[in-house]
């Protein structure tokens, strides 16, 4: 993540040359210094920074979709008569190691509307969320696993 | 052009707070704790969301919309931990679960005392 450090630096710069203390100069300056490192990217070394940018807008996009999803689902619920909901708590054996992982896991599950995390277990290998919609347990949570997980691990390894 | 955009911008905090006003009513129908906490997401994402667009839309400066983004990123990353301390400890004092409910994974995996929780 060194080479996200140099390209906002290099937004930076250009800002202050401009002498325009705003965000466009910036943007403009973050955007040809990712060009200029993508140019030196052989001499200077290889580093997964130039796909991984890519891989974070893929994910937002996928996270927004999801959200929305969800949201028009919880909301057509709220707003006919009766409940429809089939809601369980459930224990998710989790992939992710480190605390930020763990943590942005459990935040984006709470922020998709309709599963939010209760907690984490002591030694940090299960995840214990709440349900709304849960059909079938077992495929609920390896669609779980295989969706926002493994795509929120691609991003972060 | 600004009408229209003023237009734009009415619609969009119209529609984030009838969203509101959605969540509040989820909060009164649905039966038990966790699922009230899981209704308030909406207001959350879509209802702040569609209120902060229609503001930055409103005022069209880009003060305006680097605060709009910050109110944004913030509550986003607040909001999940409110939920989650208010959830743990709903389940710690025994609040019961929906009796149509079709699992609890959680059922004497905590330990009362200190707090231990077994995976």
């Amino acid at each position: 993540m060194n080479r996200l450090v140099v390209n906002i630096l290099f937004g930076f710069i250009w800002m202050f040359l401009q002498g325009d203390m705003h965000f466009y100069p910036f943007f403009e300056g973050f955007i040809l210094g990712y060009i200029f490192l993508f140019i030196t990217r052989k001499s200077v070394g290889e580093t997964p920074y130039f796909a991984k940018i890519f891989k974070v807008i893929g994910f937002s996009i996928y996270f927004i979709k999801e959200i929305i999803v969800s949201n028009l689902t919880v909301l057509w619920d709220v707003i006919t008569p009766g409940v429809y909901s089939t809601p369980a708590i459930l224990a998710i054996p989790l992939d992710c190691k480190t605390d930020l992982e763990i943590t942005l896991f459990a935040n984006l599950i709470t922020l998709t509307p309709g599963t939010w995390s209760i907690d984490v277990s002591s030694d940090r290998t299960v995840l214990y969320i709440h349900a709304l919609y849960v059909d079938d347990i077992d495929t609920f949570i390896k669609d779980l696993k295989s969706g926002l997980e493994r795509k929120l691990l691609e991003v972060m390894r | 052009m600004t009408t229209v955009l003023e237009i734009i911008a009415g619609i969009s905090v119209l529609l984030g707070s009838l969203l509101f006003f959605i969540t509040s009513i989820g909060l009164l129908k649905m039966p038990d704790l966790y699922m009230r906490i899981s209704v308030t997401t909406i207001s959350v994402t879509f209802g702040l969301g569609l209120t902060m667009i229609g503001t930055a839309i409103y005022f069209n400066e880009l003060a305006v919309y680097a605060r709009a983004i910050l109110v944004v990123i913030f509550v986003f990353m607040t909001s999940p931990v409110g939920s989650h301390m208010i959830g743990r400890s709903g389940y710690l004092d025994g609040s019961k679960l929906w009796e149509k409910s079709k699992a609890d994974h959680l059922v004497g995996k905590y330990d009362l005392k200190s707090r231990h929780l077994d995976s």
